[in-house]
């Protein structure tokens, strides 16, 4: 009777998630069919599709300007966050020292902070030091935000370290330096490759910093948000589904080399 | 705080405050001296841009006085978090529970399935929405083709607006959950069990108080975050509702009116810092990311 009960319960478990995963993808499979469909307005049932506004927008220069951006600004945004996270998370997570509970809840602060006050509170700031916002104040928007993100990700690859073998390997002899890059990094590549792909991944995405510390600079989502306000073209569904498939492919790649340094650093785990 | 030892001459600086500093500058000059900005400003002038030299209390004056309506704001950006994280908290639970005890070697591919949606631009997403609803689009044209009389309005009310916050704040109530799930010990569930307790009991005596450092994290967050929710009012909501981070951004931008935008930040940033607070203080980072 009991173990009745229980796999109707898994059943309708199964069922649920999936209804679930089917409408969290649903608009963005709207979104593939107006891009993909001839004419100036959208209708459904698509009476004649085309790759016609996949390829105006291609071709489009202003296109190619902000692709650049959002790039730019998303590259920038992994290589700093990674590297203030690294150091983060090891405050974080490794060493037991005085001010570690106020600095994880500190850490967690601009998390649980609304993102469009935390982009115009940055604008005012930036105003009030006399920077006038671009691109460049849209990374530091962006750091305050992802860093954080990215501290936890590392944080919890921390967490699974043993600090004993960095000890070991100090009794041995080894410099500090030597110990981070033999023994530590290595151990915590899987969590820095993860760090790395979040960081790129929601810089690219994101909206509401962009929106109001970018400036006159314009990156794809700042640009997409313009164009559905006022002025809808075809365009806007088909960067959007460029974007979403641009973001799914660095996802399915990051995936897989993070599996392969998983695989290295058990090896090396075993071995050592 | 800790880094006042710096000043000190004699103090050590220790392996765990040397390696928080890039991060601790980061978040004094990104983070709290924005707030102190806005904090700075919101007892400025009305209508000036005299920060830190004018102080006066009649940007308050004006949102208090009975005239003015931005209080509507107040309350719909409230009562909306908080219905969106009550739904949240249903729609979550059972998927948090098959992530940790029934999905199995696929719960890392369905993890991820729920993750992805995050790197989407969420007015991508919300977009994708309108074209479903919208009048000839894919709900109201599949319909018509089946014969019916074509789609139900819903585009542009509060209830769709409730909608798209639900839909975009999902993966921060569903992960928190899931981890404060996984903090339940199998051997205690068995146990209760073998002691005759019925399921509903385990769930509400065992499960539910072991889990809620999780489910509380998921639910704050998503509280916080549709407090200070714009782009669903404005993208599926048509504006039919104004929430109070759309009236921020309109005294920051079109009304040129930066002290009366930073008093309604400043009023908004303490109600969530002030939950955002109590609540963490309450809770074992360290336990809840699998500190061994």
């Amino acid at each position: 009777m009991q173990t009745v009960g229980r796999t109707r319960t898994h059943f309708l478990i199964r069922a649920w998630t999936a209804f679930v995963v089917l409408a969290i993808y649903l608009p963005i499979a709207c979104g593939a069919l107006a891009g993909l469909s001839k004419g100036r307005y959208f209708a459904f049932p698509i009476r004649v599709f085309s790759g016609e506004w996949w390829g105006k927008t291609w071709d489009s220069f202003e296109i190619h300007v902000l692709v650049q951006n959002s790039v730019l600004i998303a590259l920038i945004v992994t290589v700093l966050s990674v590297l203030f996270a690294f150091f983060g998370a090891l405050a974080f997570a490794r060493y037991p020292w005085k001010g570690r509970r106020a600095f994880q809840r500190l850490l967690l602060l601009p998390i649980f902070f609304p993102q469009p006050v935390l982009g115009l509170a940055l604008l005012l700031w930036f105003n009030a030091l006399g920077i006038s916002p671009s691109w460049k104040t849209a990374v530091v928007a962006h750091l305050v935000w992802i860093v954080p993100v990215v501290t936890l990700v590392i944080a919890i690859q921390v967490f699974s370290f043993d600090p004993v073998l960095e000890e070991a390997a100090s009794d041995l002899g080894a410099s500090r330096l030597f110990t981070l890059r033999t023994v530590t990094l290595p151990i915590l590549w899987p969590g820095i490759w993860s760090g790395a792909l979040f960081a790129f991944l929601l810089s690219w995405g994101n909206f509401p910093l962009s929106l109001y510390t970018a400036g006159a600079d314009s990156t794809i989502p700042k640009w997409l948000y313009s164009k559905m306000v006022a002025g809808y073209t075809p365009m806007v569904p088909a960067l959007g589904t460029m974007s979403t498939l641009t973001a799914a492919a660095l996802l399915l790649a990051g995936g897989l080399v993070r599996l392969l340094l998983k695989k290295r650093a058990d090896l090396r785990a075993r071995e050592g | 705080m800790a880094d006042t030892s710096l000043s000190a001459p004699e103090a050590k600086l220790t392996p765990g405050l040397r390696a928080s500093l890039p991060v601790l500058v980061l978040l004094i000059a990104g983070f709290l001296a924005p707030l102190v900005t806005v904090a700075a400003y919101a007892f400025a002038t009305p209508k000036s841009f005299d920060v830190f030299r004018s102080f006066t209390l009649a940007n308050f004056a004006a949102i208090v006085d009975p005239s003015n309506t931005v209080w509507t704001s107040f309350v719909w950006a409230l009562a909306l978090a908080f219905c969106c994280v009550a739904i949240l908290l249903v729609i979550c639970y059972p998927i948090a529970f098959g992530l940790n005890k029934v999905f199995g070697k696929w719960s890392g591919l369905v993890s991820v399935l729920f993750v992805f949606p995050l790197f989407v631009s969420e007015n991508v997403r919300l977009y994708g929405w309108v074209l479903f609803f919208i009048k000839n689009g894919v709900l109201d044209g599949a319909l018509k083709w089946f014969g019916f009389s074509g789609g139900p309005e819903l585009l542009y009310t509060p209830g769709i607006t409730l909608f798209g916050m639900v839909y975009v704040y999902l993966p921060f109530m569903l992960f928190p959950m899931t981890l404060g799930i996984a903090m339940i010990p199998r051997d205690l569930v068995d146990a209760a069990s073998d002691l005759g307790a019925g399921r509903l009991m385990i769930w509400r005596e065992v499960e539910l108080p072991l889990a809620m450092p999780g489910i509380l994290i998921g639910a704050l967050l998503t509280f916080v975050l549709a407090a200070g929710a714009v782009a669903e009012a404005k993208i599926l909501g048509g504006q039919s509702v104004i929430t109070i981070t759309q009236d921020i951004e309109v005294a920051f931008t079109y009304a040129q009116n930066w002290p009366m935008g930073s008093a309604l930040a400043l009023i908004l940033v303490l109600i969530v810092s002030g939950l955002a607070l109590t609540a963490m203080a309450r809770i074992d980072l360290d336990k809840i990311l699998g500190k061994r």
